[in-house]
């Protein structure tokens, strides 16, 4: 088990490295879609959502249900209004 | 193939869609399909996700999927581009709520008692709690619900330092002790005390410190998704949750180094609370010169560049339509027509530019500070349409000022400068802006919307 602990602290410790370079590149025109592209991607804790909703306690379903709810929202309006905004950039 | 190798499969297959969608919204070439990549990323995480055999029941999955979805769907179609900030707000704080739940669904079922788990569940709930509040309070500031000015009151320290007391506490018996109080009461202490956290934390910061909150609540977001990744051991939750968390840090100092604050300074100085010049300081820099569209209009006319200087005031008047239509004619008048924008102009980071684009303003024309500061001197007419502090010339000139060092945008050093105003109350930050008293501005009072509309009729007529 604390194996498996030291390797996600690994990809964590990798996974901000990344994002630190990937995200310095971005031009201040984009960073308003950046963040609600990036706030999208927070969405993912919705796979953690899933598994819970989908578990056999009770309180847990009802938890996790609930987790689904605000996490789809998350992603399905984060996604779309990017999309929305990244539509409207153009160059003559 | 077993189950389990291809669902880890599926999310490194997720993970390098994130990362290359990420690395694609660097360009506004590549932006969309850098998005269209990261949401196939996430569609890929769900879809396999659904795959999982320890799940029992789908009913309810497809319950919240279905409700969350169609509230998604409508609030980004149908949300205002001036609205953007308190949207992704909002959003940040459901993403928030998310993972505080699956925390505290985890911790329910009870399986962990490994130190380790419980620390990320903790961490989880609080980050979470947080989140939700913080942004909920900051949705309030930015849609105008709750006012805007920063809330303080004696003893804040104290009673800051008091919750973060309690926080650890609950942490300590909740990893270690377990029992002192039943583990239900100890959850929802724990989310209790992370709600109220969130709460005071945004409540003393200034709207005009806005941008700097949403950057960090993106950020919290993000690291409230990656420790629920260490609850249920899960590495695109990790990966993802990192991805975010790191984005929302570098604009938070982005956001930080464009007003020459630390974040320190942002979130507890109550910064703009009080009206910094006093009355005297006021009266000692002279008159305003207001001029009227119609002069206006004959200096523009004549005018060979003329840099626009959008701030918040323009969406507030919802004037970047009438703008970009005045920018077009004077093109067509042999002029040159570009858009300088500030880091912090508005509400959210890129804020400006995101309402420009959808006035059709090509992003090309669209400069930043250090690129136009430099070739200032040669530049015919500069119009400051609702920005205040960004062009406020007590940032380079007086070392009292709280702006002091902030990078500004020096219109003051062009020909002439329009400033479009409704009235000479002074910008979010509370400070007066001796640009006004300058001998080479010029005030054109209204509403900024009627004002440019008026510019644009002289022309047509």
């Amino acid at each position: 088990m604390e194996s498996q602990i030291i390797l996600l602290v690994f990809i964590l410790v990798l996974s901000i490295f990344l994002g630190v370079e990937l995200i310095t590149k971005v031009p201040s025109t984009l960073h308003t879609p950046l963040m609600s592209g990036a706030n999208a991607i927070s969405g993912i804790t919705l796979v953690g959502a899933i598994l819970s909703s989908g578990s056999s306690d009770l309180m847990t379903i009802l938890l996790g249900t609930a987790a689904v709810f605000f996490a789809s929202i998350n992603v399905v309006g984060g996604y779309l209004v990017t999309n929305r905004m990244l539509g409207m950039f153009k160059k003559k | 193939m077993n189950t389990e190798i291809l669902v880890n499969l599926a999310y490194i297959g997720s993970s390098i869609l994130f990362i290359v969608g990420l690395k694609m919204l660097g360009s506004p070439d590549t932006a969309r399909r850098g998005n269209l990549l990261s949401s196939s990323g996430m569609l890929l995480a769900v879809l396999i996700t659904l795959l999982d055999q320890n799940i029992i029941d789908y009913r309810y999955i497809a319950g919240g999927l279905l409700a969350g979805s169609i509230v998604g769907y409508f609030a980004a179609t149908k949300v205002k581009m001036t609205s953007m900030p308190e949207m992704v707000a909002i959003f940040n704080g459901f993403g928030g709520i998310a993972s505080l739940l699956v925390g505290s669904a985890e911790f329910i079922s009870g399986v962990f008692d490994n130190p380790a788990f419980l620390g990320a569940i903790f961490l989880t709930v609080l980050i979470g709690g947080v989140t939700f509040t913080g942004s909920i309070i900051a949705y309030g500031k930015l849609s105008e619900v709750i006012s805007g000015k920063p809330y303080l009151y004696k003893g804040q320290q104290f009673v800051n330092g008091l919750l973060l007391l309690a926080i650890v506490i609950i942490g300590i018996n909740m990893l270690f002790i377990q029992g002192f109080i039943s583990s239900e009461q100890t959850l929802i202490l724990l989310i209790a005390l992370a709600f109220i956290l969130g709460v005071l934390f945004v409540i003393p910061i200034g709207g005009a410190d806005m941008p700097v909150v949403i950057a960090l609540l993106n950020s919290f977001s993000g690291l409230a998704a990656c420790a629920a990744g260490f609850v249920i051991l899960n590495n695109v939750l990790i990966v993802a949750g990192a991805l975010v968390g790191a984005s929302g840090l570098i604009l938070t100092n982005i956001m930080c180094k464009a007003m020459n604050r630390s974040l320190a300074n942002v979130l507890f100085s109550g910064f703009g609370a009080a009206p910094d010049a006093s009355d005297d300081a006021a009266q000692e820099q002279g008159e305003v010169k207001p001029i009227s569209a119609e002069d206006a209009y004959l200096i523009l006319e004549a005018a060979t560049s003329v840099l626009i200087v959008p701030g918040y005031g323009m969406a507030v008047a919802q004037a970047q339509h009438t703008v970009r239509e005045l920018g077009e004619l004077l093109e067509e008048n042999g002029t040159e027509v570009k858009y300088a924008i500030h880091p912090v102009a508005g509400r959210m980071p890129g804020h400006m530019n995101v309402l420009l684009a959808e006035a059709n303003v090509s992003y090309d024309v669209l400069v930043e500070p250090e690129d136009v500061n430099p070739i200032m001197d040669t530049v015919d007419v500069c119009m400051v349409i609702g920005a205040n502090d960004v062009v406020n010339p007590d940032a380079k000139e007086n070392e009292g000022s709280p702006i002091y060092g902030m990078p500004i945008i020096e219109v003051d050093n062009s020909k002439t400068v329009f400033v479009l105003k409704r009235s000479m109350a002074s910008g979010f930050a509370g400070i007066q802006n001796p640009l006004f008293f300058k001998s080479n501005t010029r005030m054109l009072f209204g509403d900024a919307k009627e004002t440019v509309s008026t510019l644009v009729s002289e022309f047509k007529g």
